[in-house]
């Protein structure tokens, strides 16, 4: 482990570079900063604690469905269709910048402070998709409710208001990542680079891809 | 002998100056701990003053409790518990039990302490994270202390809150309007601070050992916090999404629990279709696993101290305790349905959850066996913490062995609902656990506040605490068998009115034993500020944390990370002394 000053306060510890995404791509496992691995290993624990949330809510949904005689079926807005692939183009955005980040950051010493100008505007694209997302997701609400279904009108509403908006806490959450992974990018020391990108990167794709998995629970089942 | 070599440092943060910095918003996973093992602390005997009045009640329904009245003009008007009262007295006392003690003292509060320590790191992976956690959890717990002061009480529904005596609101008696949903809000804040916490354990277990620290060096109790922080993780991820889904269908009417057509005090609920079942479903999935949070950092803690005091390694290995506790914490999301055989499902899914419910014996048992075949032939060094040890062990058993019975679906059908089932959980779960705490305690306070604890006091606290809890839950069994029902405020029923003398006796033993307590808050306190000041290693003891000062500075090991060498239980080997620190070089003689 190189470059490694105590105590506290010192300079920043060791990065290995182009660690972005995923610990065994780094190689050996010591080479690896012990605080980018535990980023990465929380955002994974995190990614499993949500993704059981939401098992939670679709288990419910399936119980609620089974249960009463008052299912009634919905059509899902149209504008779903056009967020999901917005949410998808996202998740490439945000692949090119780290694709431009991990390349740009193997020509910096991990403690050094640096800028990847070539990869932040595809981040800032990252962050400008999801907010349209939650702007379409907003639009799904108000097509529900124009046509009179509300939180409690029946069970599938329900669950879709459900679904819809803690995922969109999510997503938000998420945007939240990215905005301080850009101010990051912009101005800081490659190692908290290096951390910040990658957790904000894997939540961000886990969004798409649970998304995804809810966008096909509610088309089956709501 | 400890050979310390710098190694990377993996926190920037320089001690704290400030007082608020240092004592309240500590990013500090010592003062953390303590600040959990604190809350706790107030939790715990808050939670035990509830249960005398329960006590009390229970003994002499007719006695009036003075000053009872204006706590609560509409609950005990004269100073009389209405049955209502009695039922929201249960639910707090479960409540306040079960989350804010059984939890935050045994996990959050010594595995925020410890567990890095134990594994040589300075901190938590995510300090502001833990801060964010703790204060979460305090700020549920003053959200469900509040239902006391709301205008219609606290809630009544237990601590399980089934559905819909918990979905429909006010018509459903006092406390069910604004306490239920102060409950609702309190648990679902409770969850997301437990889940930050976990996310911490885990992260900090996996990345940020020191050298040398392979997972299979790591102390048992380490290793105990890591599979607790595994299922935390899952099960308040489940209990998060059910809080949230109480809250809607409360105050946004949708029917998620409330089935249709219901009628609650001559009122015909404006709900449709929910399944009441979905909640208990939800609620069990969690609870379940919940036990198993509450202990198995006891058996981690035990399995810790007992070969320090028995002073040999534990029968059959460390290795074998993990697999029982990996074990434990498996089979723990497999057998939610035991508590709801009475819940009419299929009888076919009860043989489903019963089947599992008895595996759970086998892990149980190896640890035990483990537990009293290390203490047998030993010479023991019978200490307060090495008591508590022994008497986790016994109650344990005792409380186990009635989970036998209750696992057969046939059997439980009788027994579900009586003083049988309040006997077995106390003993198992909450006694056992807090034996747990206690040991953990006398074991751990020399390193916490540097000063030893009195050991005349805490034996005294111990036999009284140990005799008075058989004396408190041993008669339920007999109550239980006798179809003494529970949740029940007073017995006027003609087969029941025999059985009072015998609530009288345990109210009578729950007072002296609470009572008892008071040594240890004594024996706490003193300690704390005028004990004898501790050595660094009192005890004798290997893991890392004895090899720091007593107690440990802000980075817990001065600027250094130690390097570990030794397996965490070397214990009786040869040489001039029986015991060999986990950071001494070089290979043990024999070994």
């Amino acid at each position: 482990m190189a470059s490694t000053t105590y105590p506290p306060g010192g300079p920043a510890v060791s990065a290995t570079a182009g660690a972005v995404g995923a610990r065994a791509r780094a190689g050996a496992r010591a080479e690896v900063n012990p605080q980018i691995a535990a980023t990465q290993t929380g955002i994974w624990v995190c990614v499993c604690a949500i993704f059981m949330c939401f098992a939670a809510f679709v288990s419910a949904l399936v119980v609620r469905e089974g249960t009463g005689a008052d299912w009634q079926r919905l059509v899902l807005p149209r504008v779903l269709y056009f967020n999901t692939l917005i949410l998808l183009a996202s998740s490439y955005t945000l692949g090119v910048c780290s694709r431009r980040f991990a390349a740009a950051v193997r020509q910096h010493a991990p403690d050094g402070y640096a800028q990847f100008p070539r990869a932040l505007p595809w981040l800032y694209a990252t962050i400008f998709l999801g907010a349209i997302f939650i702007f379409g997701q907003w639009l799904a609400w108000r097509t529900l409710s124009a046509e009179g279904l509300y939180l409690a009108t029946n069970p599938s509403s329900s669950f879709f208001y459900v679904l819809t908006a803690m995922h969109g806490l999510h997503v938000l959450g998420g945007m939240a990542g990215l905005i301080y992974a850009a101010r990051r990018l912009g101005r800081g020391v490659v190692s908290a680079q290096v951390s910040a990108l990658g957790a904000a990167s894997t939540y961000w794709h886990f969004m798409g891809v649970l998304w995804v998995f809810l966008f096909l629970v509610m088309a089956m089942r709501l | 002998m400890h050979d310390m070599s710098a190694q990377p440092a993996v926190h920037h943060h320089a001690p704290p100056q400030g007082f608020i910095r240092k004592y309240v918003f500590s990013l500090d996973h010592k003062v953390i701990g303590l600040q959990y093992i604190g809350l706790a602390l107030v939790a715990v005997f808050l939670g035990m003053v509830l249960s005398w009045l329960m006590r009390i009640h229970l003994g002499w329904a007719s006695f009036a409790i003075p000053g009872l009245d204006k706590i609560s003009p509409n609950g005990a008007p004269g100073g009389l518990i209405t049955p209502e009262y009695y039922l929201s007295l249960m639910t707090m006392h479960g409540t306040i039990m079960v989350f804010f003690v059984l939890t935050n003292a045994p996990f959050a509060g010594f595995g925020n302490y410890f567990l890095p320590i134990q594994i040589g790191a300075e901190d938590m992976a995510f300090p502001r994270f833990n801060m964010m956690s703790f204060w979460t959890t305090f700020v549920a717990f003053i959200v469900l202390i509040a239902a006391f002061f709301v205008g219609d009480g606290p809630p009544l529904a237990g601590w399980t809150s089934y559905a819909p005596l918990s979905s429909v609101g006010g018509d459903a008696g006092p406390g069910q309007a604004m306490g239920q949903t102060l409950w609702a809000v309190s648990i679902g804040l409770f969850c997301i601070g437990q889940l930050l916490g976990s996310l911490n354990f885990i992260a900090t277990t996996l990345d940020l050992r020191t050298k040398g620290m392979k997972l299979s060096r790591m102390p048992l109790s380490t290793w105990a916090w890591f599979i607790t922080a595994c299922i935390g993780l899952l099960a308040f991820a489940d209990l998060l999404p059910a809080c949230i889904l109480l809250i809607l269908d409360r105050t946004a009417g949708t029917s998620f629990f409330t089935p249709a057509n219901l009628v609650v005090s001559d009122k015909l609920q404006p709900h449709s279709g929910g399944s009441p079942l979905l909640w208990q479903h939800l609620f069990w999935f969690f609870g379940h696993p919940e036990v198993y949070i509450a202990i198995v950092p006891g058996f981690g803690i035990i399995s810790h101290i007992l070969p320090v005091f028995a002073r040999k390694p534990l029968l059959g290995g460390t290795r074998v305790m993990i697999g029982s506790m990996i074990a434990l914490g498996f089979l723990s999301y497999m057998v939610w349905g035991h508590h709801m055989f009475l819940s009419g499902m299929n009888p076919f899914s009860a043989i489903l959850f019963s089947v599992p419910t008895l595996i759970i014996t086998i892990p149980s048992t190896i640890a035990v066996l483990m537990w009293t075949g290390s203490v047998y032939g030993a010479k023991m060094r019978f200490t307060t913490p090495c008591l508590f040890c022994l008497g986790f062990i016994s109650v344990f058993i005792s409380g186990g062995i009635s989970g036998f019975f209750l696992a057969q679906p046939s059997i439980d059908i009788f027994l579900h609902a009586t003083y049988f089932v309040v006997a077995h959980f106390h003993f198992v779960m909450a006694v056992a656990a807090i034996f747990g705490i206690f040991a953990g305690i006398y074991f751990w306070a020399p390193k916490m506040f540097g000063r030893m604890m009195n050991e005349t006091l805490g034996k005294w606290h111990f036999w009284l605490t140990f005799i008075g809890v058989y004396c408190i839950f041993m008669p339920m069994h007999y109550l239980g068998l006798a179809g003494n029902v529970r949740r029940y405020s007073a017995f006027t029923a003609d087969y029941l009115v025999p059985l009072i003398p015998v609530h009288k006796f345990i109210t009578i033993a729950a007072l002296l034993t609470g009572a008892a307590q008071f040594i240890f808050l004594y024996n706490l306190i003193h300690t704390r500020y005028w004990g004898p000041k501790a050595p660094d290693n009192p005890w004798e003891a290997t893991s890392l944390e004895w090899s720091t000062t007593s107690p440990p500075p802000f980075d817990n090991f001065g600027g250094k990370h130690p390097v570990v060498y030794q397996d965490p239980y070397e214990y009786g080997v040869e040489g001039p002394q029986d015991y060999v620190m986990q950071t001494t070089p070089g290979k043990i003689a024999g070994a």
